[in-house]
């Protein structure tokens, strides 16, 4: 390990507090690359936005479309318009939904909680049917039972997610009517009251057990459907991380003192398998976020996936590119959490 | 065994031709001859391998197969599956089975062009950043930072909303978001490879950058990287039929598996409609998935961790020689 420290002027900060810098500036600059993109991508859009903002007939007003021009800075060299355009984003306007006619950035807010709620909801049914999955494979490596899962987590990733969600639908609501036929809950009760913004906490706070029953009951068929994937992808990465550590002596050492396998497993394994499993969680938000987009729609959730979907069936440019936008710093905020949470966990990384 | 008489002591006996090993060039590509065997004998890359091949028959033959063909709409809407109609019909009364096989047509071809295509501009540009590193390796892995930012999917729907939908826009927006993976790959192997003494002695012997990276560097990764882009191809399906269900890939009338899945979604108690393309999607793709995934346990068994590795027998001692034919 290098000297931090030692050269005596200025203690050196914190290894992890240097991790976090580290990050944060990596951050800001993939943020600004983000909106380089999408600045590049709407700027590629044949059509004269004046036109299209000021309708037919102020739009044929030479006056008023310079006047809308410059005001909105389109008058203005292309490197000056981008920093027009970042000053909007930083401002929080990402332009006006054509479909909706209000700002993407309130139709974003209306519709983060419901795709918050699945994303989390599914994650977390995956992250523990995944890991339980890989651990059972790695552990009884080469059995039948790890063929199974093999195919059983290939068969989780070929899934498409669009037409599972619908199979998915036609059995559970349509055929054996056990559940709900989308949304995120019944069309007819009143939603708690909102706090969190998300239905299941929402009502667990209003002490209302039947209110968190039916959200629970809205929610399961959609989130196990976004889980399929994540459940393949991490049970096959677990028993990757599984097997890589399982053959360690210091595994050995362990089963040859004489503690019982359970412990050798979840003290010694697990936990040196933890950090690159940690890691798999990055991944696995992407994946719920690009299904989201996909069966949404099919669930009737009012979430972003469906908004997404709608704006790319009518071609609403202002609405993708918000919900790229949006979806992006998702992305690299959790991938970013995980990376400290990565260098808290292993202190090697701090270093490097 | 003794020594068969007239053979001088400390020489290997001969052994009768029936029993010696055959020359290495009758052998085939040696190692790989060995891995390609290995792979025959497990069963679910030959299950795998056959469910792919039956598709691209399907794909190859869809138009001399007697049927009446995908945009046929001689028959009755929403007949269930028959004896005459397999899969049923649709909205429009066409044959859901011919559809289905028609598009093979489709997914298949723009799915291998896809991952071609991702292929070749990763693979150039991860060769160009891993040998000559410097800014030019900077500047790449950076920009394949900030596409792996973009949640794939997400990504690719604005650049087929702005390309306008079809299928060709939907692969190409496919295009811009997967050769980063394929890059940084490219870039990993060409550094370790770059680093080996093999390529240092060419360079060191006066041979051009750009051959080495031609005649050493490449021939070597180019094993592990079509491994990669088999496990890939079920992946480009997914994506191509996803961003087509969403209305941004293939365009009505076309018989394309993921604009069939998303015509369904309208006509729910129809399952048929939607089933069958759905399927279809599935099977190819676990196919490709279940290959990929033999295919990375054959080739590399570092990340594989089945048993019976044989350890490298023989042909694993490093070439001393070469070494210090290099050093000064």
């Amino acid at each position: 390990m290098t000297a931090s420290g030692v050269t005596g002027r200025r203690r050196a900060a914190h290894p992890l507090a240097r991790l976090l810098v580290r990050r944060l500036g990596a951050m800001v600059l993939l943020l600004l690359g983000i909106s380089l993109v999408t600045f590049v991508l709407t700027s590629l859009v044949p059509g004269d936005p004046a036109r299209a903002a000021l309708g037919p007939v102020q739009g044929e007003d030479e006056a008023a479309v310079a006047a809308w021009n410059s005001r909105n800075g389109l008058d203005k060299p292309i490197p000056v318009r981008y920093l027009v355009y970042l000053s909007n984003l930083l401002r929080g306007d990402l332009g006006v939904s054509q479909q909706t006619g209000t700002p993407v950035l309130d139709d974003l807010i209306a519709y983060i909680p419901a795709t918050a709620e699945l994303a989390i909801i599914s994650v977390l049914l995956a992250s523990l049917i995944g890991v339980g999955l890989g651990v059972a494979a790695a552990l009884r490596r080469d059995t039948l039972l790890d063929q199974v899962l093999r195919v059983v987590s290939l068969g989780g990733v070929s899934v498409p997610v669009f037409w599972l969600g619908l199979i998915v639908l036609y059995l559970g609501f349509f055929v054996f009517d056990l559940f709900p036929g989308g949304g995120r809950i019944d069309p007819l009760a009143i939603p708690p009251a909102e706090i969190t913004h998300l239905y299941t906490l929402d009502a667990l706070f209003a002490g209302d057990l039947a209110a968190t029953g039916a959200a629970l009951h809205h929610l399961a068929l959609p989130a196990a459907v976004l889980a399929a994937y994540n459940i393949g992808y991490i049970a096959r990465f677990t028993r990757t991380a599984v097997l890589e550590v399982i053959n360690h002596d210091y595994v050995r050492a362990a089963h040859a003192k004489g503690l019982p396998a359970r412990t050798v497993v979840r003290r010694y394994v697990l936990r040196a398998a933890l950090p690159s499993m940690i890691q798999i969680l990055g991944f696995a938000f992407a994946g719920v976020l690009t299904g989201a987009v996909l069966i949404e729609a099919i669930f009737s959730w009012p979430g972003i996936g469906g908004y997404a979907y709608r704006a790319a069936v009518s071609l609403d440019l202002p609405a993708i590119t918000g919900v790229t936008m949006f979806v992006a710093v998702v992305y690299i905020s959790v991938n970013f959490v995980i990376d400290v949470l990565y260098g808290v966990i292993d202190p090697r990384i701090r270093a490097g | 065994m003794s020594t068969p008489p007239g053979t001088a002591p400390g020489t290997v006996p001969l052994r009768p031709f029936w029993r010696r090993r055959p020359p290495a060039r009758w052998r085939g590509g040696g190692r790989l001859d060995g891995r390609t065997r290995a792979l025959w004998r497990r069963p679910m890359a030959v299950i795998s391998i056959t469910v792919i091949l039956v598709w691209l028959l399907a794909a190859a033959l869809a138009p001399v197969l007697p049927g009446p063909g995908p945009l046929a709409q001689d028959a009755g809407r929403f007949e269930a599956p028959s004896g005459t109609h397999w899969f049923g019909t649709d909205e429009l009364g066409r044959d859901v089975f011919s559809r289905v096989l028609y598009g093979a047509r489709t997914s298949l071809p723009l799915a291998v062009m896809l991952v071609a295509l991702s292929l070749v501009a990763g693979t150039v540009l991860g060769a160009l950043a891993g040998y000559f590193r410097g800014w030019v390796d900077s500047v790449l892995m950076r920009l394949c930072d900030l596409l792996f930012a973009f949640p794939g999917i997400v990504l690719a729907m604005v650049v087929t909303a702005v390309l306008g939908p079809s299928v060709t826009n939907a692969m190409l927006a496919l295009v811009i978001i997967s050769w980063p993976w394929y890059a940084r790959i490219v870039r990993g192997l060409v550094i370790s490879i770059g680093d080996a003494e093999y390529v240092s002695a060419r360079r060191l012997l006066g041979v051009s950058a750009r051959r080495t990276l031609v005649e050493d560097v490449l021939p070597n990764i180019a094993g592990p990287v079509l491994v990669l882009a088999t496990l890939d191809l079920g992946g480009a399906i997914l994506l191509l039929s996803g961003l087509s269900f969403l209305g941004l890939g293939a365009q009505p009338p076309a018989a394309e598996w993921g604009l069939m899945v998303s015509s369904g979604t309208q006509y729910f108690q129809f399952w048929w409609v939607s089933t069958f393309p759905g399927l279809a999607i599935f099977s190819v793709v676990l196919a490709f998935n279940c290959l990929g995934d033999t295919l990375r346990d054959v080739f590399d068994p570092q990340t594989s961790f089945t048993r019976a590795p044989s350890a490298g027998a023989g042909g694993t001692a490093p070439d001393k020689t070469g070494g210090s034919a290099v050093t000064p």
